[in-house]
């Protein structure tokens, strides 16, 4: 446990990304099995504790501390996981402390009751930066600045072989990675996995810059919409049939019509939507499907799950993903057209002549229920990761709306000392405020600094984490679409909706209405 | 403290200035220029210039005439751990605070009834001072900087392990770490020589004075160096002490690829750290933590504590839960060293 709460301590206050490499490449050449394994997999998320939760630690330490001085404290630091670490009573001498691999095997095999007596146990043992370390990785979510990819790539650099190595066998693979450690230092066989249902890391689209469209060569390219869904991978081989999100998540379960459709033998890219009679629907259908652990009958008949294929990466075991894009293209439409599969079409492509032509079509997108617009190079083979060049994606413009800050909310981690969050709303008809979203990205610490002295300066009634402030501020939002909403008081709810300026010179009463929101809804329901 | 004794709240005063004992006719580490100061420790918020008399340590003294020179007050008068003065009616006498070199306890003593104005202090080891003493008395007068049950300070020489790992990890960039000046640099530096850091430590100018008079009071500190008569090429691996201020200036530029730490007990709460751009924190403190408090509240045995200088209430929470009689005490102008991340 220690070396991997220093891991952790160090890796929170490290800025630079090749300080993090370093860190975790020493700590994987340090640490033993099966310490290691269980380290990256808390490091690329692959860890869950069902019944850990923080309120489990809140209770335990309730019973041991003076409620004053938890309060106070609470108060001081700000950030509860850190509070409960520093404030728990020590026990000298109380137990030896645990490794790693004994606190991960106790709660992978504990039942629910045993597990605050495990929590409690542990506590007495460890000391403050352990307790630390020892409640992110039973509460979930490290936040140390660490991406699952990073975490990889740290990995591969311990190895010394490509991460696309890595990627290729991580889904395939299981915590504590035992035999990837022994391939990766030479002490063992490449892993074999099973690769019938092996998810394939999707190779992804960086966005078009202007420069990159004044210089590009539009006969080199190929052109599809981007469509507003989520990006999947459909494996079916020898009976295993397995559908994956972007980063490999297998979410099968929550779309077993799309399963039941995959009678062939391929893996397929593609994008999941909700669509009835072909017409694909807004984004907010299909986030109805997102997330389920069972689908109703009903379901299934309101929000009918599609794909639309982009390309093929392997037909019958052969691997396809070395051919130029135009070559796939040929073998996904002969693929297609013998397959016949159900719930799912291919993804046009669209003629394009010029640059001109292309800005045309972008403009259209809107219109047409459609994130933007693909450009894939034609002679590019299908690689891992998001290599610069050979896709592009092409965003239509963000929605944009003058709101009213409302309230603020202390953020969590790094910005446990700062309003972070925020809720703003728009102008009713009786000039009233209703909240329409929230926000808490696209501003720089700048601004943040500045906004969070705002908030104080300008707090009208506080609610524990929360500041109501006085209608004072503009804040132009940017969002990508609006949808109608029972959640909200406006009936309206943004698609990930950010701050796009912050308008410290204009008046409020200038801010927009609801009803310029609502005439925003795709389709102009609502 | 005899029935007949007077209580302290009738001949200790708070004032503008700060502490005053009416018998005696003298201030304790007042904030303003006063007639007569007695001073526990050198600390700017403890020590300050231009009184017209001051007791104190001699090491103390030396401390003030290194730092104030000409403005080091009037007429020094020095006075040993165990030593005893009487000034006016009172009885005065230091014990050792283990807070920074000549740190004391100041024991007031009128008509049967003691009081200790313990200034700061810690119970930790500190190879660069005496170690701090309890003495039985009617009040306790304690500071509470770090007076709340989230600080709790690790060995000192697990922290410095912390740093000398670290620049194993990275032993091509400068390791520089924010110190106040007194007291903290040097307990440093001597718990880097203890683990065997044997190299040549650099060190901004601010730290030069204190350094040497230090060396001179009999604390060796080995090789040291000023850093910024380095070449640049000679602050690659360096291991580099300076205020926290110089090193978010435009001094730090000369450093190469900086991993920037803190010695401070403010460092124990990651928020902090990271607010003031830390990479390395280390969790070295000079002022007692929650435990330390607690327990020489317990050791002191005094049936009333006044707690000043930090977090006030929750450790007069806690002494009253505990029985005692407790209260907080409002001076002015302490706790500026803590700013300065000399906590
Ligand atoms: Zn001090
Ligand atoms: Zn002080």
């Amino acid at each position: 446990m220690k070396a991997f709460s220093a891991l952790l301590d160090r890796l929170i206050f490290m800025p630079s990304r090749n300080g993090k490499l370093r860190l975790i490449a020493d700590y994987f050449a340090r640490t033993p099995d099966p310490d290691r394994g269980w380290a990256l997999a808390a490091l690329t998320g692959g860890l869950d504790f069902k019944g850990a939760k923080p309120a489990v630690v809140r209770a335990l330490v309730e019973e041991r501390v003076d409620p004053v001085l938890f309060r106070w404290s609470y108060d001081f630091v700000g950030d509860l996981a850190e509070t409960l670490a520093l404030i728990w009573p020590e026990e000298p001498g109380a137990n030896r402390a645990p490794e790693l691999n004994e606190v991960v095997s106790a709660l992978l095999n504990a039942k629910r009751p045993e597990i605050p007596g495990l929590i409690a146990g542990w506590l007495d043992a460890l000391d403050a930066t352990d307790r630390w370390a020892l409640l992110k990785l039973i509460t979930g979510g490290l936040r140390v600045g660490v991406s699952a990819r990073l975490a990889k790539t740290a990995l591969a650099e311990f190895g010394g072989r490509p991460v696309a190595d890595i990627e290729e066998l991580w889904h395939g693979l299981e915590p504590p990675y035992g035999p990837l450690f022994a391939w990766l230092e030479g002490k063992g066989p490449r892993p074999l996995i099973d690769d019938r249902a092996a998810f394939r890391p999707l190779m992804l689209a960086t966005p078009l810059d202007d420069q990159a469209l004044e210089s590009l060569r539009v006969e080199a390219y190929r052109y599809e919409w981007k469509w507003d869904g989520i990006r999947v991978q459909a494996v079916a081989r020898q009976g295993a049939r397995r559908l994956f999100s972007r980063t490999g998540d297998d979410i099968g379960r929550a779309f077993p019509e799309l399963l039941e459709a995959m009678e062939f033998d391929a893996v397929l890219d593609g994008e999941l939507l909700v669509a009835r009679d072909g017409e694909v629907a807004p984004f907010n259908d299909l986030q109805q499907r997102l997330g389920r652990k069972t689908v109703t009958a009903r379901m299934l008949a309101d929000y009918p799950a599609h794909v639309r294929l982009y390309d093929i990466l392997f037909e019958r075991g052969e691997d396809l993903r070395a051919l130029p894009f135009v070559a796939r293209r040929e073998r996904l439409e002969a693929w297609y057209a013998e397959a016949r599969p159900q719930r799912m079409d291919l993804s046009e492509l669209i003629r394009v002549s010029d640059v001109t032509a292309l800005k045309g079509l972008r403009e259209t997108a809107r219109a047409n229920s459609i994130e933007g617009l693909m450009l894939k190079r034609a002679d590019s083979p299908y690689l891992s990761g998001r290599p610069k060049g050979p896709w592009y994606k092409w965003k239509r413009d963000a929605l944009t709306l003058d709101t009213v800050l409302m309230y603020a909310q202390r953020g969590h981690g790094r910005r446990s000392s700062f309003y972070s969050d925020y809720t703003f709303g728009a102008w009713t008809e009786e000039s009233e405020l209703v909240p329409v979203g929230k926000a808490y990205s696209g501003f720089s610490d700048d601004e943040l600094k500045r906004l969070d002295k705002w908030v104080r300066d300008n707090t009208v009634e506080r609610f524990g984490p929360v500041r109501a402030v006085r209608p004072g501020l503009i804040v132009e939002v940017a969002f990508d679409a609006v949808h109608p909403s029972t959640r909200h008081k406006s009936g309206l709810a943004m698609r990930f909706p950010r701050v796009h300026r912050i308008r410290w010179d204009k008046p409020v009463e200038e801010a927009d209405r609801v009803e310029t929101l609502r005439a925003m809804v795709e389709g102009g329901a609502g | 403290m005899k029935p007949s004794a007077p209580h302290p709240e009738t001949w200790l005063r708070v004032t503008g200035k700060g502490l005053y004992c009416v018998p005696g006719d003298f201030y304790v580490d007042p904030a303003w220029p006063v007639e007569r100061a007695v001073v526990t420790h050198g600390h700017a918020d403890h020590a300050r210039p231009n009184n017209r008399k001051v007791l104190a340590t001699p090491e103390t003294l030396a401390i003030m005439t290194a730092r104030y020179g000409e403005q080091a007050g009037g007429e020094h008068q020095a006075l040993r751990y165990g030593e005893r003065v009487v000034l006016g009616d009172v009885t005065v006498s230091f014990a050792p605070a283990g807070h920074v070199l000549g740190s004391a306890q100041a024991v007031l003593e009128w008509r049967g009834s003691r009081v200790v104005v313990s200034g700061d202090y810690k119970r930790r080891r500190d190879p660069t001072c005496a170690g701090f003493e309890p003495v039985a008395c009617d009040v306790f007068i304690t500071e509470a900087t770090f007076g709340l049950p989230v600080f709790r300070h690790p060995p000192a020489e697990e922290e410095v392990g912390k740093l000398l790992r670290s620049r194993a990890l990275f032993p091509e960039r400068t390791h520089v770490v924010g110190v106040y000046a007194l007291g903290k640099a040097q307990r440093l530096i001597r718990i880097l020589r203890e683990a065997g850091c044997d190299e040549p430590i650099y060190i901004h100018g601010a730290l030069q004075g204190l350094c040497a008079l230090y060396e001179s009071l009999g604390v060796p500190l080995g090789e040291l160096r000023p850093a910024s008569a380095a070449a640049k090429a000679e602050m690659v691996g360096a291991l580099v002490l300076a205020p926290p201020s110089a090193i978010a200036d435009r001094w730090a530029r000369r450093l190469h690829d900086p991993v920037t730490a803190m010695a401070s007990g403010w460092m124990r709460v990651r928020q902090r750290a990271k607010q003031r751009g830390v990479e390395l924190p280390l969790v070295v403190s000079d002022h007692a933590d929650w435990d330390e408090l607690t327990q020489t509240l317990e050791d002191v045995g005094a049936p009333e504590i006044w707690v000043t200088h930090g977090s006030e209430e929750a450790l007069v929470h806690h002494a009253r839960a505990r029985g005692f009689r407790a209260r907080a005490l409002a001076l002015v102008g302490r706790g500026e060293e803590e700013q300065e991340g000399a906590a």
